[in-house]
């Protein structure tokens, strides 16, 4: 830990659609408001919102906490919930077990994981079913 | 374009905070899936659509659209339009269906600029 590191922590409800999307623009103004370069803020808002919208959909709660260093901006989502069985069939693009009143909504497109791995320079994602899934993902900064 | 001359070639009314979004419409979009136009939409974009809910908001808000344009004649839902009223999103409404306000739009300059 440098001195020059910032860090946020945003607490997310699940099912709270009211109040979804909150934390990645309050990320999103954070990054603008520390003069980031628009290309890194537009990345790590795509990411930051698709990791809140899946807690909100699937998860309990979650904790999503912004690290921003001189080198790169990490955003950590560790959540409480049902976990996910099988990540590898999670990240392909169009799987979802979004429910249809979701899909309504225009949720559920499958490309909630596949945006945030596209967006982000690292990505690691490890789930435990019935306890949780951690989401890391690194933009690095120029 | 401006969201005043958007809303007037698609036969619309804006339903947001007038005047405010001072913002060129640089672009168009048309979806229903929301991380689709998180993907895929662009910095000034108009999102055509005919979702009406509070979420489409944040989705405005982080892609930097210029303005939410809701299709079929459909309303915002009254949180979402208290929500774009409170973050300064125009939201536009049109009797026209997505098809022909995306073609009114596009026959007027404005063309969609690729996937991100």
């Amino acid at each position: 830990m440098t001195e020059a590191e910032f860090v946020r922590a945003y607490e997310i409800v699940g099912a709270d659609f009211t109040n979804a999307g909150r934390a990645s623009t309050s990320i999103k103004e954070t990054l603008k408001n520390m003069g980031l370069a628009s290309a890194l803020i537009r990345r790590v808002a795509i990411a930051a919102y698709e990791a809140e919208m899946n807690t909100v959909m699937y998860a309990r709660r979650a904790t999503m906490t912004l690290h921003v260093t001189p080198a790169d901006v990490t955003i950590d989502v560790q959540d409480e919930g049902p976990g996910i069985p099988d990540i590898q069939l999670a990240m392909q693009e169009g799987y979802s077990t979004a429910t249809a009143a979701m899909r309504e909504m225009g949720f559920g497109a499958g490309m909630g994981l596949p945006n945030i791995r596209r967006n982000a320079d690292q990505f690691a994602i490890t789930s435990e079913v019935n306890r949780g899934t951690a989401l890391v993902m690194t933009v690095h900064v120029g | 374009m401006t969201v005043t001359e958007l809303a007037r070639l698609v036969d619309g009314t804006i339903a947001g905070p007038a005047g405010a979004g001072p913002q060129e419409v640089r672009g168009g979009y048309a979806s229903d899936l929301l991380s689709d136009v998180m993907a895929h939409a662009q910095d000034g974009d108009a999102w055509i659509t005919m979702q009406r809910h509070v979420n489409t908001v944040a989705v405005a808000q982080l892609k930097n659209l210029a303005a939410i344009v809701i299709v079929n004649g459909r309303r915002p839902e009254a949180d979402m339009a208290a929500r774009a009223a409170e973050h300064g999103v125009p939201v536009v409404t049109t009797p026209l269906p997505a098809f022909d306000a995306a073609g009114r739009l596009y026959a007027a300059g404005l063309r969609g600029r690729g996937a991100s």
